[in-house]
């Protein structure tokens, strides 16, 4: 997709300026263009280098475990199907309160660590169980307390203030994650209501699990 | 509604300085030490803004020639009667398109605008809101799913995309509330 994208933009513009006579322009853009890359590339390196220090403090200092506690109920709620001992649940609230801190890097493995503990519970390996979805959802929507990036490419264009947008990417994204919720339970509840069995995993003790089929997980 | 408008430029201001006196206040607190820590989680940053230069070089240079060639304007100028009586800038249109598909497209064009239009412009605002709110949903289910084998995504791609779109037309929302 990325790709088609790509080729779109480039094969269409040099099109386009064959026809308009702006060929000496395009090139110089597309020189211009990777020149903007490098410079907004590195100027993102002090916020990075800031922030991510930042956070290997409040990581130390176990805020991500803290942060996780509080998230608790919240993920209880949202996975009601996942058994509340399993350790599943441990990964979600650890990638949700990562992605709340902005730690990307954190936050992936966490996620794919939850979705291997799900997939354990999940009796058909290829389809995606509900408590996956849900888990997705909340990540495509993310929330975060701080956008850094948007934050430094501002700065960098002598924005008069760069941080103006906290506020307003906090509200758009809890109202992306809750539309996301919302979308999530709906498509659940019409999931359960189908002819298709409905998917509840039977949860044995982690230790105990060596009936279950030879595939190898993870 | 005047009062969440407050609430939320509140947040703006102090989110950052809260965050910057809380965390290590809390980590001395469990005994951490605090300035080293910083330093050692700092280096991480250096290579994680070195790594993504491939990545944004090679979007910058399609949305720059994308825009200098005209194709962007003639592209525009088809959205730009069905937006104008919301209040609507068309140019916040390609973002919403790009920011499902491409983490590294949505940014490089959201930068495009940047500097184009000012970050202090509406446009500039309501990109920088855009591309913080919302993850790259194709990206994510990728990997995730990904990871674990799983084919069948379900209606997973279907609620990410529907988020997407809400998140979108909030930030717009949002932002034309708050700034203007």
């Amino acid at each position: 997709m990325v790709n088609w994208i790509w080729l779109f933009m480039i094969v269409v513009s040099v099109i386009s300026a064959a026809v308009t006579g702006k060929l000496e322009a395009v090139t110089e853009a597309a020189f211009d263009g990777a020149k903007t890359g490098v410079t907004v590339s590195f100027g993102l390196i002090s916020i990075l280098v800031f922030w991510l220090g930042l956070m290997r403090i409040g990581e130390d200092a176990g805020l991500l475990r803290v942060l996780s506690r509080m998230l608790g109920p919240a993920v209880r709620f949202l996975f009601p199907d996942v058994p509340r001992n399993h350790p599943a649940l441990g990964y979600i609230m650890s990638n949700m309160a990562a992605n709340l801190l902005g730690l990307g890097n954190a936050a992936t493995p966490m996620g794919i660590k939850a979705m291997q503990e799900l997939q354990k519970l999940n009796p058909d390996q290829d389809t995606a169980t509900p408590a996956m979805c849900t888990l997705l959802a909340l990540n495509t929507s993310s929330i975060t307390l701080v956008p850094t990036t948007l934050i430094a490419i501002r700065l960098q264009y002598e924005s008069a203030n760069a941080a103006e947008i906290v506020g307003s990417t906090i509200a758009a994204t809890a109202v992306a994650t809750a539309a996301a919720i919302l979308a999530d339970r709906w498509y659940r509840s019409r999931a359960s209501r189908s002819k298709r069995p409905p998917i509840t995993p039977t949860y044995t003790a982690p230790p105990s699990q060596s009936g279950k089929g030879g595939e190898a997980v993870g | 509604m005047r009062q969440l408008v407050e609430w939320l430029s509140t947040l703006s201001v102090w989110m950052i300085p809260a965050l910057i006196v809380f965390i290590p206040l809390f980590a001395a607190f469990k005994k951490v030490p605090v300035y080293e820590t910083f330093v050692e989680g700092a280096k991480d940053g250096f290579g994680t803004a070195i790594s993504i230069i491939p990545h944004i070089v090679g979007m910058m240079v399609a949305i720059s020639m994308f825009r200098a060639s005209g194709a962007m304007d003639i592209m525009l100028s088809f959205f730009k009667p069905l937006l104008a009586p919301l209040g609507v800038p068309a140019e916040v249109l390609p973002l919403g398109l790009l920011r499902p598909l491409t983490g590294a497209g949505s940014l490089a064009y959201t930068t495009d605008l940047i500097k184009s239009f000012g970050p202090d412009s509406m446009i500039g605002r309501i990109a920088s809101t855009i591309q913080g709110s919302t993850d790259t949903t194709l990206y994510v289910i990728t990997v995730y799913f990904g990871a674990v084998g799983i084919r069948k995504s379900r209606y997973a791609l279907k609620v990410g995309l529907f988020s997407d779109l809400v998140g979108f037309a909030a930030s717009i929302a949002v932002c034309l509330l708050i700034f203007s």
